[in-house]
């Protein structure tokens, strides 16, 4: 008994250090040379033979190298294989031959067999040896076979025809003259219904043709007007259209740029390969313009939040030689490429650093206002978003307001460092940058730097004192505005006790109110409003309506009384302009007590059944559910009707209910079969609601769903109910 | 303004070590010049997860897309002006070929216990740099012209195939 095991253990030992095996471990050249000797048998052995090819191809890829002799005597073995008619031996000896480079004296052996194949009934025969004497023949042996090529071209088969073309761009680069006698059968192959040999002929017959500049024209008219089958041949196509666009300009032809409009339809093709090419292609024209730029922009950008790597990291390549030419281009046509950095840098947080540089740097140039609000709101998003990027980012914001000639963004900045500045490592470092505005800047701004300077002492214990001799410089200032908050600022700094320094104080001083009195094109949404820069659609971007995301997102504050609005509004750098309070009659121009009512479009909103329930987590659900009263309940059983996919219909009853999905339950997977979904959620009234809702999915996708709903009152239970069953 | 045109396809271990490697151009003229490349190559895309999509680098003026599966690497070089997504959709077709004349089976072991089909099927997609063929279902069926029967008995294979199979089956059982 125990010597089996022993045997049993050692065999499985044996196994287990196998897993280095390998068919050719301990092969050498040598013994594989000796075992070619097999080729030379009078009756061939193909499976034998196609092993020894096998190993002779291993060490030739393994970069083994072969003496000349060597070489030599082995190509001539393998001619002998011709006289077998196995298939699979055939294809190994093409292989082999193309991999020996046979030398022009060599080549004469199996010139002959070669070309009986190229004449043979078997399509595969014909087709690879073509491509095996296209790779080893000669000028004199080329005119030999030529007619054979030409009609390869036009072969039914398209794997013979494309083996033909592609064998007739290498030896463009040797025998020309002889190929380009082909031009007619290429353009034949132009027409091909085969999707491969049109894309072959065309890249063939392009070469042929390149000097050209008419011909290539022609080419070029006749394809973006005719019918091209496949992507690879419409890639072709845009970049021989770029080569005839190029043509054109340089012959001084003026106007409208010809073909643009085919590249720019390019961009609307299904596959994704053309979209880039033309992409690339526009952003390569000499001297494009913006309007020509944007839809390719717009694409690209698109591409950046694409799943897939690629389509990434080609649209950030393309996008990247367009910043390189950014000083040239208006603009409106900045911004946008602005937003795709913006939108790149929430994508790939760890490039920041390369990202913010070249913002702080566009925001060092020329540039309107609309222009370096879109930089700065992109710093901001970056800070926002990416923690590490908090102290470079703002002391690029700071280097900006020494020299910036635009005073809603000083202000804008003045108070987003007030926020953010006083979080910081080491706060003091901004404090210079803040109180130098106070002396070179006009009144507008010098108010917004008072009160940052303020929130930095309120805010770092540590540099109250520094901060209050500041601001005592601040009392003696020309404005107003700016004489009234230091003197305020200072009273509540030094707590003399003049001013309230309660929370509520702070908030009112401090805090910032959003008073929105723009009509948005957006719907108000009530849940909170997201910081993160989603991907959004075209037609989404172009509406003005975006959730504020730059240095306007607020926070709310309370309010309450007249003199309340007053201190709030005055804290505010954009309102502290206006100069004081007070209600008015526009018709008249009087200032009244009560104040004028006005109208406000808002947008329709639809209210849904989820907008009743909110989405509210429990960490333990089963807990939850037993301590709720089954009598309060309600339990049913639903058919859904057919779906693509379990998670599909799970997705929908969770989305209908709007209820918050627990323990990661939101998750099918996929090809699940059955499903249990565990929902909470508070329902309006306050009433707490919990559903376990277990799905089943037959063979014929029919879905059926158990719903088991219990909440603090029995009505609401029958109302989750109702929703299903007629939802 | 030419073809798309391929640098070359390379098979990898997951030490980084050549299973098979198919070369178009003359930028690494020598077999060290090859391996020094392959070793690069390695190393700078071991760390990233390329096993569910196609992922992608820049090194050394080239582009380079690659998919990860089991112990294998596979790896399709162009030129840096080349279109990522063409060289994305060659690596495809390979990756996709070769999984079908493996039979679902794509690991190191399986790929050299059929070296000929891999080579069959780098020839099939590839003639000189130039694209031949991008449809998977296409190349496997060029290339498999040689292969055995699915529903082949043992006997089909070589001695030392079915000891291998004969010895897997065991052992996986044993370990069970």
């Amino acid at each position: 008994m125990n010597d089996s095991i022993f045997e049993i253990s050692a065999f499985v030992q044996g196994c287990r250090s196998d897993v280095k095996y390998s068919p050719f471990m301990g092969i050498e050249k040598g013994a594989v040379l000796q075992e070619a000797r097999v080729f030379n048998d009078p009756q061939v052995d193909p499976r034998r033979c196609s092993q020894v090819i096998t190993k002779l191809l291993y060490l030739l890829n393994q970069g083994e190298s072969f003496t000349k002799v060597e070489a030599t005597e082995v190509f001539f073995s393998v001619t002998k294989l011709f006289q077998s008619k196995d298939t699979g031996l055939r294809r190994m000896v093409y292989l082999i031959i193309k991999e020996l480079s046979p030398s022009s004296d060599e080549v004469i052996i199996v010139t002959s067999s070669l070309m009986k194949d190229m004449n043979s009934k078997i399509d595969m025969y014909r087709a690879n040896a073509i491509r095996v004497l296209c790779r080893i023949i000669d000028g004199t042996l080329l005119t030999q076979i030529e007619r054979y090529l030409k009609q390869a071209i036009v072969d039914k088969n398209p794997v013979v025809s494309s083996a033909a073309l592609v064998s007739g761009l290498h030896l463009l680069k040797t025998n020309p003259e002889i190929v380009k006698r082909w031009s007619n059968e290429v353009q034949e192959g132009i027409q091909s219904r085969s999707a491969l040999v049109q894309f072959h002929a065309l890249a063939l017959l392009h070469q042929i043709r390149q000097n050209d500049r008419l011909a290539v024209s022609k080419l070029v008219v006749s394809l973006t007007r005719g019918s091209v089958r496949s992507p690879l041949a419409q890639c072709l196509l845009i970049r021989y259209t770029s080569q005839v666009i190029r043509d054109m300009s340089n012959h001084g032809q003026s106007g409208e740029r010809p073909f643009y409009e085919f590249l720019e339809s390019c961009l609307r093709h299904k596959a994704e390969m053309v979209i880039l090419e033309a992409a690339r292609a526009i952003t390569e024209l000499d001297g494009v313009t913006s309007r020509e730029l944007t839809p390719a922009i717009t694409v690209l950008q698109l591409f950046l939040s694409s799943p897939r790597p690629v389509l990434r990291f080609a649209a950030v390549r393309t996008l990247n030689k367009i910043t390189n030419f950014m000083s040239d281009i208006a603009d409106e046509f900045k911004i946008v490429v602005v937003e795709a950095i913006r939108s790149l840098c929430v994508k790939f947080p760890l490039k920041y650093r390369s990202l913010m540089t070249f913002l702080s740097n566009i925001l060092r140039e020329e540039g309107g206002f609309e222009y370096k609000r879109a930089i700065v709101d992109s710093i901001v998003t970056i800070i926002r978003d990416i923690p590490d990027a908090k102290e470079s980012g703002l002391l690029h914001l700071c280097e900006f307001i020494e020299d910036c000639e635009f005073t809603y963004l000083s202000t804008q900045i003045l108070h987003f460092l007030g926020i953010e500045g006083p979080n910081t490592s080491d706060p003091s470092k901004y404090i210079r940058y803040i109180y130098n505005r106070v002396h070179l800047e006009n009144a507008t701004v010098r108010a917004a730097a008072v009160s940052t300077l303020a929130k930095f002492g309120f805010m770092v214990e540590s540099l109250k004192p520094r901060i209050t001799v500041l601001l005592k410089r601040c009392i003696y200032d020309s404005d107003d505005e700016v004489r009234d908050r230091a003197t305020l600022f200072l009273s509540v700094l030094v707590g003399d006790g003049t001013v309230d320094t309660d929370e509520d104080s702070k908030e009112f001083l401090f805090g910032s109110l959003e008073v929105p009195l723009d009509p948005s094109e957006e719907a108000f949404d009530i849940n909170s409003v997201p910081k993160e820069v989603k991907s959004q659609p075209l037609a989404e971007k172009k509406a003005q309506g975006k959730k504020p995301t730059g240095l306007g997102a607020p926070l709310a504050a309370p309010a309450s009384g007249f003199d309340g609005y007053e201190r709030l509004l005055s804290s505010i750098p954009e309102f502290a302009a206006f100069g004081k309070l007070f209600k008015v009659d526009p018709s008249t121009g009087e200032a009244e007590d009560d104040g004028v009512e006005d109208e406000y479009q808002l947008e329709d909103l639809e209210v849904v059944a989820a907008d009743y329930m909110v989405k509210v987590a429990v960490s333990n659900f089963r807990n939850a559910w037993e301590s709720m009263d089954e009598d309060l309940g309600h339990v049913d059983e639903y058919g859904l009707g057919p779906r693509e996919s379990l998670g599909e219909a799970v997705k929908a009853v969770v989305d209908l209910l709007g209820m918050q999905p627990c323990e990661g339950t939101e998750t099918v997977p996929s090809n699940a079969r059955s499903h249990t979904c565990l929902l909470s959620g508070v329902y309006i009234g306050n009433v707490k609601v919990l559903v376990r809702a277990q799905f089943g999915m037959d063979s014929s996708k029919e879905i059926a769903m158990k719903l088991a709903v219990r909440a603090e009152d029995v009505s609401v239970a029958e109302a989750i109910h109702d929703l299903v069953s007629s939802g | 303004e030419l073809p798309p045109k391929v640098k070359n396809i390379l098979l990898l271990d997951s030490e980084g070590k050549r299973v098979a490697a198919k070369y178009y151009t003359d930028d690494w003229p020598t077999n060290t010049a090859k391996q020094a490349f392959e070793r690069t190559v390695f190393t700078k895309t071991q760390k990233t997860n390329a096993r569910t999509e196609v992922e992608v680098i820049a090194l050394e003026n080239n582009i380079i897309v690659y998919k990860f599966v089991q112990d294998l690497h596979f790896f399709v070089t162009g030129g840096e002006e080349e279109n990522e997504l063409i060289l994305a959709s060659v690596l495809e077709g390979l990756f996709d070929a070769v999984n079908l004349l493996l039979r679902g089976n794509v690991d190191k072991r399986e790929a050299l216990d059929n070296l000929d089909l891999i080579f069959l099927c780098f020839d099939e997609i590839i003639d000189g740099g130039i694209v031949l063929e991008t449809d998977a279902n296409v190349i496997a069926a060029k290339a498999g012209i040689n292969s055995a029967d699915p529903n082949a008995p043992l006997s089909e294979q070589t001695i030392s195939q079915a000891f291998a199979t004969a010895r897997e089956h065991f052992a996986r059982s044993l370990l069970k």
